[in-house]
């Protein structure tokens, strides 16, 4: 295993943990984009070029969105709530 | 359960599955060792006989084109639930000119220099889609890379905070048009091998010179078919999302 290898591998270790980690699903959907640039990377290095292009795009840009549109939705719907519990108990 | 209970449990637990998994590690065969018969024999069979130099898209596109038209079919049916599932929850009489003063407004929180920075990256990432959907029997790439970098190319527009520019662009039609033509035509291209070579999905195109555009049979059109599909596929399921957002903002009026 070369060094370059070693440390793809240490960085997606390290990157997965931390995603893990981060509390706030916001701040957490940033850390798996970044996540998915050191899965890239560690694909690249391993000589799977085509899988690091899927995953470049997926991991670091599709999930995301998606995700992101989600938790946008969610928090939306969080806020509306709290107005009509609100306007409930007046 | 308790806190303490599920902790006992751990502790009992835990210890074994790390002594499994170490004895499971320890019996791996050394890092880089290859034994693989069928890897070897497509590393063999594939640019000789088929004549592409990409030997994984040879394996997706022809050696194992069947896999990939139940792969294909999976994506397609799944954006069709997505597409499904969301568009219940929109209103009937959804007409974007109304809202599209408060969408634009709630979408434009782009800098000056990220409109820019998007703006360079849609050729970019166009003519890369492009590249790689042409060339997937020749360089690592084909047809689902091409469908994902080429989808991420209007995707930038998004990028710009210009939401709407993006659903003019690719509108929803436009993209349902192309995930279905996409997976019509791989399973076209399969019922063509049935007619000429009286095997669904066989090869029944010329060979041409290896590593030649127009080279490895019907490599090149399986890529552009699935590079369609996966483009369209794609762009529905985020545009299905983010639609989501203008419903809200609609709820808000």
């Amino acid at each position: 295993m070369s060094a370059l290898q070693a440390v793809a591998l240490l960085v997606v270790v390290v990157g997965g943990t931390a995603m893990v980690l981060v509390p706030d699903p916001l701040r957490q959907t940033l850390v798996l984009s970044v996540y998915g640039l050191a899965l890239t990377l560690l694909f690249f290095v391993f000589q799977a070029p085509d899988v690091a292009l899927s995953e470049l795009v997926v991991g670091t840009v599709g999930m995301p969105v998606i995700i992101l549109a989600a938790l946008r939705k969610i928090a939306k719907h969080a806020a509306m709530r709290e107005q009509e519990e609100q306007g409930d108990g007046e | 359960m308790s806190r303490r209970v599920r902790l006992l449990l751990f502790a009992c637990a835990g210890p074994g599955l790390l002594a499994v998994l170490l004895i499971g590690l320890h019996g791996l065969p050394a890092f880089g060792d290859f034994h693989g018969v069928y890897g070897l024999l497509v590393d063999h069979v594939e640019p000789g006989q088929r004549h592409a130099t990409d030997v994984v898209t040879a394996l997706n596109f022809d050696l194992r084109a069947f896999d990939t038209l139940g792969e294909e079919f999976i994506l397609f049916a799944s954006v069709s639930g997505v597409a499904l599932l969301l568009r219940h929850l929109r209103d009937e009489d959804e007409d974007l000119e109304s809202s599209r003063s408060v969408a634009d407004h709630r979408f434009a929180g782009a800098s000056d220099a990220l409109r820019v920075l998007s703006l360079v990256l849609i050729p970019l990432l166009v003519s890369l889609g492009v590249y790689l959907a042409l060339h997937g029997a020749l360089t690592p790439g084909g047809g689902f890379q091409a469908g994902v970098v080429l989808a991420a190319g209007p995707l930038a527009i998004l990028l710009a905070g210009r939401y709407l520019a993006l659903k003019r662009v690719a509108p929803q039609w436009m993209l349902e048009a192309a995930d279905a033509t996409g997976a019509a035509a791989y399973a076209l291209i399969g019922v063509g091998g049935l007619i000429f070579a009286s095997v669904y999905l066989k090869n029944f195109l010329p060979l041409g010179t290896s590593g030649h555009l127009l080279s490895a049979g019907m490599m090149p059109l399986n890529s552009i078919a699935v590079g369609l599909e996966v483009t369209g596929a794609f762009l529905l399921t985020w545009t299905e999302f983010l639609d989501q957002d203008l419903l809200v903002a609609r709820e808000e009026l």
